[in-house]
């Protein structure tokens, strides 16, 4: 047990983060167990609201009002997170994690040059950086020109100079990247980093931050509904749904041999993964509210293989192989 | 939103679709019930106006020097039959305040419906014509933009005289603008549309369409912006009171009465102060009423 | 901003400011009546001063000549002789310009100096007591007919409190030799504290009396901005990268959020032109507003009519230059 704390860089444990409307309370994320090695890239895949924003948003101590962390520990380097004061947090914020978000385009400030925006991070997290002020400039600009050289994008000395509206939009995601890595983090979260961009971009962005993950040593957790993409990154791949992980395990063992009907339905409505040259079969149906959800399993209504027995509390089932899945038809013990 | 908390809120946004409709609906209860109440301060002024000469205790323009700075009622000095005291000719400053909300009502609401009209008609023509028409009106609408608003108003008393009428057109040259923008931006997005496309396909009027297809669809921002504007209007004709330049003596008008008051700042501060207090509560509870009336119809406006 | 569009909205700037002028001029000729007599009114003049009045004015010429000899004499700066001061109009303007300019610029200060806090407190505190205070002043401050509100000020603070002085712009032992011709300035340059302090006690109900409606419309803005700016990804972002709360507010969420304030700043430091007559009515101050006030009851027309140019000038570059601010603050807009 120890030797295996020691391997995790993050170790989320039921965590339970909710919302707080007029109607109730809504439970965007319910007794998730996240683990993310040292050096690995954990794939997160969901459809939008299935919580895998959410959970990682916590993990980052970014839930605004009226969201709120409600149990769980969050366990990153063996310290519980959810126990730091706002400013230990902002300390761990960017220096050890960093996150990515979706579109650069509106996560950048526009109003900053790329410049500052990377500079401000150095600033508030590098400890090495020489003290006078002159000297300091200078290793920030170093720093600056270095880190974007490492994303790709050349003669950073204009182009740190320039605001985000001037580079287009492969070129913002490389800076944005940038940015989260200008501090040397051990954990990088990649908040669906290809949704906004074109195909042929999509690829060389993932390229990129796999590069990177080989070059720093740093684990990275691969947000996306693509399991495409992750079948490609990935080392291991995590499969939510309704707030719940309802399978997970090695990238492999998931993609190719998928004990959830719901994993089997994303992979049956991707068109390169189509098992068995079946036809693209689109899962029917939405997901479930989030608010005073009943106690059976949260894919009964959409699911094809649906029976008597799903209508009860339902645990994650061991499928072997360190592959799990939160379904009855999974032959093996239950591990809750 | 941010990202992390767009999925949280879709989250709580589908679950609580019927929820948030209630709470809209409680929230804009209890700022409907101000907006109502401010409405009905309105009314109140308006009936004042109306019954001016049923209500008000004496005669405006009755003057008495016996009463002159006659302090308001709980003052020592004050008579109950003169609530709010004398002005410097002992006319009663309640029975002025009263008749004042004629000047200001009646020249408020005659400017905005004139200046509406007005615009109403420019801002459908250029907004449907386009072209040439659309570029005289245009051009003409930014140079009237190029003035400040009193300034203007001030000019053209300046040189045409106080007067009642003068005062209306002064501010109407100037207010027919600004429904005018609203009316021709609102046409210019509404003649493109499916039903109107239809209409014309079936070969109606150019007429019929402004009138009959478009107008209705575009006329609850133009109401919305209207009430907001009397607010403006209001003080704009209390203001050229104030400086002389309004409705002439012995007409009683709230500007008028404030500028009276002036000289007597150091022994008779009620005489500056009932009427601005008029002028106040008749400006707030219009924009006040507005706010709501803007909430209620046109939701592109909500924060 | 380029520069060759910067001169392009200059150019359309051209059309506006001769409708302007047209309308000046209109305004005075459509008035009835003998504009000379009615000029002249009841000053003595001597037939020779009548009839160079109406040589000036060109009465004798067609409609379109006069209007290209009123604008030549415009762009000169020539607006003819004002008979009540017995000097050229551009010149009694002149005299009278640093006072306006002065109040206009404090009220402005003002205005900026507590909107844009209070408007930013207003949004990081949303729906606070001190936010619905906020809301109801501003509604307040554009609900308020500013020549009431300047004289319930002058009556709680000059006659009531006797703190501060009933009119004027300095008091009469305090006057100083003139180098600026603002007063604030001057008596700091020829230092003397006492009579600086004097000017200020004389012009800080003025300035906040011609302050308050934009202050009130500028909270909005501000509040309406940041709350919007505070929404943003970038915002969240910044907090990602474990930057300080200080520093997201005020540099990264208000940089943003006073891009629209600025702008509308400039717009509504053109509404203090008209409230400047209002004002300076009130308090006495002895302003280009005030003039124009005067001026209008002794029939000084030449007068009012350079005056309401000049405003009117004065307010269509200020929204150019409202315009010109709000590209370039935003460097996203590519103009």
């Amino acid at each position: 047990m120890n030797i295996e704390n020691q391997q995790n860089l993050l170790q989320v444990e039921g965590l339970r983060t909710v919302f707080e409307t007029r109607a109730g309370t809504v439970c965007a994320v319910d007794g998730v167990n996240v683990t993310v090695r040292r050096g690995e890239c954990l794939g997160v895949v969901g459809e939008s609201g299935s919580g895998k924003s959410v959970t990682f948003g916590s993990v980052m101590g970014l839930i605004r009002s009226p969201g709120r962390i409600d149990a769980g520990r969050i366990l990153f380097d063996g310290k519980d997170l959810r126990e730091l004061d706002a400013r230990q947090m902002r300390a761990i914020r960017g220096r050890d994690i960093a996150m990515t978000m979706q579109d650069a385009l509106t996560a950048l400030n526009p109003a900053l040059t790329v410049g500052e925006q990377l500079a401000e991070v150095m600033e508030a997290h590098d400890g090495d950086l020489p003290t006078g002020r002159s000297a300091r400039k200078r290793a920030i600009r170093e720093r600056s020109a270095e880190m974007l050289g490492l994303v790709g994008i050349p003669s950073p000395d204009t182009r740190l100079r320039q605001y985000p509206h001037e580079f287009s939009g492969g070129m913002r995601q490389r800076i944005m990247i940038a940015i989260a890595l200008a501090s040397r983090p051990r954990l990088l979260i990649a908040d669906e980093p290809t949704t906004a961009l074109d195909v042929t971009i999509q690829a060389q962005v993932l390229e990129l931050i796999s590069d990177i993950r080989a070059k720093l040593g740093m684990s990275v957790v691969l947000i996306t509904h693509d399991l495409g993409v992750v079948s490609e990154y990935c080392d291991r791949v995590m499969v939510m749904y309704a707030g719940q992980i309802v399978e997970q395990g090695a990238t492999a063992d998931v993609v190719c041999r998928p004990k959830h009907p719901y994993t089997k339905g994303l992979l049956g409505s991707l068109p390169r993964l189509s098992l068995r040259g079946q036809a693209i079969n689109p899962i029917e149906g939405q997901v479930p509210e989030l608010i005073n959800l009943p106690k059976q399993c949260r894919f009964y209504s959409r699911c094809r293989e649906r029976a008597p027995e799903c209508l009860q509390v339902i645990g994650m089932q061991d499928a072997g192989n360190g592959q799990f899945a939160r379904c009855i038809r999974v032959k093996g013990e239950d591990i809750k | 939103m941010t990202a992390v908390m767009r999925e949280g809120e879709a989250v709580a946004n589908t679950a609580a679709a019927e929820e948030s409709i209630f709470r809209r609906n409680l929230h804009s209860f209890a700022e409907n019930r101000l907006a109502l109440g401010s409405a009905i301060v309105v009314l109140l002024f308006v009936l004042m106006a109306i019954f001016a000469p049923l209500i008000a205790p004496h005669d405006p323009a009755e003057t008495d020097l016996f009463r002159r700075l006659q302090p308001p009622a709980w003052m020592p000095g004050g008579e109950w039959s003169y609530l709010l005291g004398c002005d410097a000719l002992g006319r009663d400053i309640l029975s002025r305040i009263i008749y004042g909300a004629r000047i200001s009502i009646f020249i408020g609401a005659a400017v905005v419906m004139v200046a509406t009209t007005i615009g109403i008609m420019a801002g459908l023509a250029a907004g449907y014509f386009r072209g040439w028409v659309d570029v005289l009106i245009s051009r003409v609408v930014d140079i009237l933009l190029g003035f400040p608003y009193l300034i203007f108003a001030i000019g053209l008393m300046a040189m045409m005289g106080p007067g009642l009428i003068n005062i209306i057109l002064a501010l109407v040259y100037k207010e027919w603008v600004i429904p005018c923008r609203v009316v021709r931006g609102e046409t210019l997005v509404t003649r493109e549309l499916e039903y109107v496309e239809a209409a014309r396909a079936l070969g109606a009027s150019g007429k019929h369409i402004m009138l009959r297809e478009i107008l209705p669809n575009i006329l609850s921002p133009v109401i919305v912006v209207s009430t907001i504007r009397m607010a403006h209007v209001i003080i704009l004709e209390a203001s050229l009171s104030f400086l002389g330049l309004g409705v002439q003596p012995p007409t009683a008008s709230w500007g008028a009465m404030v500028a009276d008051g002036r000289a007597f700042i150091l022994q008779a501060w009620w005489v500056s102060t009932f009427p601005g207090v008029a002028i106040l509560l008749l400006v707030l509870a219009i924009n006040v009423a507005s706010q709501g009336l803007r909430d209620a119809f046109d939701p592109r406006f909500h924060e | 901003m380029s520069l060759a569009r910067f001169i392009e909205r200059l150019l359309q700037l051209i059309p506006v400011l001769l409708g302007v002028s047209a309308i000046v001029f209109v305004m005075i000729t459509l008035t009835p009546g003998d504009p000379v007599e009615i000029m002249i009114g009841d000053q003595i003049v001597t037939p020779e001063q009548e009839e160079a009045l109406r040589r000036d004015l060109g009465l004798d010429r067609p409609m379109l000549e006069r209007f290209g000899l009123f604008l030549g004499n415009a762009v000169q700066g020539d607006f003819g002789e004002s008979f009540y001061h017995r000097r050229p109009v551009a010149e009694v303007i002149a005299e009278r310009l640093p006072a306006t300019i002065e109040l206009s610029l404090v009220a402005l200060l003002v205005a900026l100096f507590t909107a844009i806090p209070l408007g930013v407190l207003a949004a990081i505190k949303k729906n606070s007591i001190f936010d619905r205070m906020a809301t109801v002043g501003s509604l307040l401050g554009v609900s308020l007919p500013g020549f009431w509100f300047g004289i319930l000020l002058l009556m709680l603070f000059a006659v009531h409190l006797q703190i501060l002085p009933v009119s004027g712009r300095i008091g009469f032992s305090s006057e100083i030799e003139p180098i600026t011709h603002f007063l604030l300035i001057d008596t700091l340059l020829r230092g003397r504290p006492d009579a600086f302090l004097d000017a200020l006690s004389h012009i800080i109900l003025p300035a906040i009396t011609l302050g308050l409606p934009m202050t009130a419309i500028l909270m909005r803005v501000t509040r309406t901005s940041m709350l919007e700016v505070l929404r943003q990804d970038y915002i969240t972002f910044a907090e990602a990268k474990g930057l300080s709360r200080h520093r997201i507010l005020w540099r990264h969420a208000l940089k943003n959020a006073l891009i629209p304030t600025v702008s509308v700043a400039a717009i509504e430091t053109g509404s203090l032109l008209g409230g400047n007559m209002i004002v300076e009515t009130v308090f006495g101050w002895p302003g280009l507003g005030r003039l124009v006030v005067e001026s209008i009851f002794v029939r000084n027309y030449p007068l009012v009519q350079a005056a309401v140019l000049f405003y009117a000038v004065t307010y269509v570059l200020l929204n150019f230059i409202a315009d010109i601010l709000y590209t370039v603050l935003n460097p996203r807009v590519k103009l």
